[in-house]
């Protein structure tokens, strides 16, 4: 492993990153008013993961963050699937969302819609799909 | 399910029974346990004798798939019966016949009596089912069995040869009947046979009648070994003797007898019919006859004369159709020839059924067949000498045999064929006595050959394995009992015409019978100096001549036969074809991709500029379009610049980077018709698959990795060009013929009111249409773990380490 002085970058992403993620995250939570939504999201999250692999090296990323991307697809696929087969609970279609205003206890009144979790099921699976592909080819010799 | 129905199923059932018997009772040859069942159904067919002789006939029906009109149904009229009493006849005595003649602890017997017995089944269930399919059904397993029985020897080259070459024909002309019975029902809308032929008149004109006659005849051809499809025959006689004899004399081979005489009253008035079926018929006859005499093997010999003989009854059947034009009963001289054909049929069965028996026990006591060798066997076998003389007599057609009498009525019904005024017969009508009657003496010369060079003349002991002796009286009992019923039938021919060639041939000609009317056959031996008489004499001297001066003039037979032999022209056939289509294979499967690209591509223009140019559906309006900006001038030229540069691009680094410029462009493209959420995937898309790309590109081998321009090929250029105006082509008429508004109004009306979003897009994906993005992502999650298992799953590494 060839080891340089990276410094400049590595300051740099310690700053970036966050405001990286931050925008995946509002893409993704604003994906139903504007363009956005768990694709671009968790395409921009992997980016950011793919920012520290370029600055650090794999097991570093690795130990930051112990996640099996793997895992994370099949989890993304399982909330897509659960909030689409959840609408047969209630007697409706599969894939029935449901939406509405609801009163929390501390956040106040919000309005929900399980569109999000559906979404968010999207977004994992990209981010575990992206992430497996790139981890997979870079750990290849 | 009746009894009738449980008589036809009967020897199946037996046959599932056969090898526990044989693995039982080792000690016991296992055909004493097939030897009773068709003694009972011999018994019991003789009981439906009464009622068909009075001119009815017995129908039992059990529901099969009735909604398709297929029912089994079994009716016993007087041809059924006729056939049924053969083939439980002979096969009683052909059972008997291989109990002594297979060895019991040297063959496989289980096999043997399974295939036989499913035989006699399939046999039964051809000649009893009113209803054309489940006569088809019974059809192909009488082919499939026979060819399980002809490759009984399983290790030998020829009997496999033989098997296969009988499969292929009988089961293409078994299609081809299949073809016919359907083409009968589209006419008919009934696979009844009953009902068809009540209708015969009126799809006599029919434009589909003369195709289902064809395929009819071409599956009785097949199967009764007619020319030119007789070549099978020959070749089967790798089969066991009882197989040869019950299959190959008696009943398989007249199952096409069978079906043209059951279609008779259907196609029977047909000038078509009436060439086809005689003229095939002494075509064969004669061409049978001829090479028969040329066989050295005496089973060659016999299955070459029974070519001629199923010849012989066709050409019958035929002039016997004729007798439909002539509309009085009293004065009708063509019934003859049918009555003559069912009679010969029966005798047939009696005296070739007992030759192979004969040339059977000759080959079992001295170890060949072939008369070169033979000879002189007289002596040593008296009763065997007998029995074949006997037959061979009545096969040549001489008194006082039943031979004599059915040919003297073959020359009858053949002279009187001149004297018909229809279907140009008053021309070539002489043809058919003529025929004939050349064909009758090489009858007499070969049946000569075949008993006098096996059992007189020298005996050379030095040629045989063994000394001859004569056979145990187990294999003599069958041909006795069949040389027997040649004498029988000889002396006493009337014992027959009324109670099975009358009902017989009350079912081929049903149309020339009154209400309660009758045939009235009557054979005698004398009928007056007649024309016929001489012609028989004739036969007798001029066979008798040509029999003693044979040895001088067989040589003529070097010289043509070789060149008109049918098995080089189906050898040829069959090589070529495999040659032809091996070598077509090879060609266009190539394993190039590229080759197999280019037959796509070049059909997907073929297949849709057709469909263009012949449903006029090219159009092309303006009416429908949008005005061009200068943004969108400025980007398709980036695209296409592009694009082509990535053609002519001599690096591949260069073809990448071109080709992440396209897909940029295309996102700015997205920018400019207002789809962002296209417009931020498509950047990053196209981002990670450049990368990807550059990392294949990185990892290339460095060996022949040098770097060259694409070739020019003419076929690929204009295949991508023709490729591109097509779609193009067709992108355009789609646009311009709009047929109904989109219905993208619903979805902007209701994104917000329904789905609680404001992003259009991303609701359809998710919410509107969202089925779509379960599997889209499933299509991501398989990708990932495709690569990851590609990559990750070594076996090779993994053994070599």
């Amino acid at each position: 492993m060839r080891k340089t002085n990276n410094i400049i970058l590595e300051t740099a992403i310690k700053v970036l990153l966050f405001f990286i993620v931050l925008y995946s995250v509002y893409i993704f939570t604003a994906g139903h008013y504007y363009p956005g939504g768990g694709f671009i999201g968790g395409l921009m999250t992997a980016g950011a993961i793919v920012l520290l692999l370029i600055t650090y090296d794999i097991k570093t990323v690795e130990e930051l963050l112990p996640v099996n991307y793997r895992i994370l697809t099949a989890i993304g696929l399982l909330f897509a699937i659960s909030t689409s087969a959840g609408s047969l609970l209630f007697d409706v279609p599969f894939l029935t969302h449901a939406f509405g205003d609801v009163q929390l206890p501390i956040l106040g009144e919000l309005s929900l819609h399980t569109a999000t979790l559906f979404d968010l099921g999207v977004y994992f699976v990209v981010v575990g799909v992206t992430m497996t592909i790139i981890q997979t080819i870079g750990e290849d010799e | 399910m009746s009894f009738l129905h449980l008589a036809i199923v009967a020897p199946l059932i037996l046959s599932i029974f056969i090898p526990l018997f044989y693995r039982t009772f080792r000690q016991i040859h296992t055909g004493w346990f097939v030897l009773p069942l068709p003694i009972l159904l011999f018994g019991y067919f003789l009981t439906f004798l009464p009622e068909t002789m009075s001119g009815t006939s017995f129908i039992k029906m059990i529901n099969w798939i009735p909604s398709l009109g297929i029912n089994f149904t079994a009716k016993v009229d007087g041809l059924g019966l006729l056939f049924s009493l053969l083939i439980t006849g002979i096969g009683a005595l052909v059972v008997l016949y291989s109990i002594y003649y297979l060895a019991k602890n040297k063959e496989k017997l289980n096999h043997f009596y399974v295939y036989l017995l499913l035989f006699m089944a399939a046999m039964l269930g051809v000649v009893l089912s009113d209803n054309l399919i489940v006569m088809y059904a019974f059809w192909e397993l009488t082919s499939f069995s026979s060819f399980l029985l002809i490759g009984y020897w399983y290790e030998r080259d020829k009997s496999r040869y033989g098997a296969q070459k009988s499969m292929l024909i009988t089961v293409f002309g078994g299609l081809a009947m299949l073809g016919g019975i359907i083409l009968l029902y589209i006419m008919t809308g009934t696979f009844s046979f009953t009902e068809i032929m009540s209708q015969a008149n009126e799809i006599f004109n029919h434009s589909l009648f003369v195709p289902a006659l064809l395929c009819i005849l071409l599956g009785a051809f097949t199967k009764s070994a007619q020319f030119p499809f007789y070549i099978w025959l020959p070749d089967a006689m790798e089969a066991p003797t009882p197989v040869s004899a019950y299959l190959h004399s008696a009943t398989m081979v007249k199952a096409g007898i069978y079906l043209v005489a059951r279609f008779t009253p259907v196609f029977g008035e047909h000038i078509l019919w009436f060439w086809l079926v005689s003229g095939v018929g002494i075509l064969t006859m004669i061409w049978g006859s001829v090479f028969a005499v040329k066989q050295t093997d005496l089973k060659a010999i016999l299955a070459f004369s029974t070519v001629s003989q199923l010849g012989l009854i066709m050409s019958l059947l035929g002039v016997g159709a004729a007798a439909h034009h002539y509309d009085f009963l009293d004065e009708n001289i063509f019934t003859v020839a049918v009555t003559a054909a069912i009679f010969h049929l029966i005798n047939h069965a009696t005296f070739k059924g007992s030759l192979f028996m004969a040339a059977g026990i000759v080959d079992h006591e001295t170890g060949t067949r072939d008369i070169r060798k033979l000879g002189g066997l007289m002596h040593f076998m008296p009763i065997t000498f007998t029995i074949s003389i006997i037959g061979a007599f009545s096969m040549a057609g001489l008194p006082p045999f039943n031979g004599f009498l059915s040919k003297e009525m073959f020359f009858t019904a053949m002279v009187h064929v001149t004297e018909m005024d229809i279907f140009n017969l008053e021309t070539w009508g002489i043809l058919f006595p003529v025929l004939a009657w050349i064909a009758s003496i090489f009858t007499f010369i070969y049946s000569m050959i075949l008993v006098f060079q096996t059992f007189t003349g020298k005996y050379h002991s030095e040629k045989f394995d063994k000394k001859p002796h004569e056979a145990p009286i187990g294999l003599l009992i069958s041909p006795i009992i069949l040389v027997s019923l040649v004498i029988i039938f000889g002396f006493f021919p009337n014992l027959l015409s009324d109670s099975l060639i009358s009902p017989a041939m009350s079912s081929i000609l049903p149309s020339l019978l009154e209400a309660g009317e009758e045939f009235k056959v009557h054979i005698s031996f004398w009928h007056g100096p007649t024309i016929e008489l001489f012609m028989t004499l004739g036969v007798i001297i001029l066979g008798l001549v040509l029999y003693k001066t044979h040895s001088r003039w067989k040589k003529v037979y070097k010289g043509i036969p070789e060149k008109l032999a049918l098995n080089r022209f189906y050898d040829f056939v069959l090589e070529g074809l495999q040659s032809v289509s091996y070598k077509l294979t090879n060609t266009y499967m190539n394993g190039s991709i590229r080759s197999y690209l280019v037959y796509i591509f070049a059909f997907f223009i073929i297949i849709l500029a057709s469909t263009l140019i012949g449903k006029n559906a090219f159009t092309f309006s303006t009416s429908n379009v949008s005005s061009i900006g200068v943004y969108e001038v400025a980007l398709a030229i980036l695209v296409v610049l592009g694009s082509i540069c990535i053609l002519f691009a001599k690096s591949r680094m260069t073809s990448i980077i071109l080709l992440g410029a396209v897909g940029y462009t295309v996102s700015l493209f997205y920018v400019l018709f207002r789809a962002p959420d296209l417009a931020l995937t498509q950047l990053v898309i196209e981002t990670i698959s450049v990368a990807l790309f550059l990392v294949c590109f990185y990892h290339l081998p460095k060996l022949r990795k040098f770097e060259t321009r694409m070739r020019f090929r003419l076929i690929n250029a204009l295949i991508s060009v023709g490729v591109g105006a097509i779609v193009t082509l067709i992108a355009l008429s789609a646009h311009s013929s709009k047929l109904f508004d989109s219905i993208s109004k619903y979805y902007v009306e209701n994104t917000y009111t329904e789905a609680a979003g404001k992003n259009m897009v991303n609701v359809i994906l998710v919410d509107f249409r969202g089925f779509d993005t379960l599997f889209e992502i499933t299509v991501l999650a398989i990708a990932s773990l495709g690569i990851f298992g590609m990559i990750k799953l070594r076996l090779n590494r993994r053994k070599e380490g």
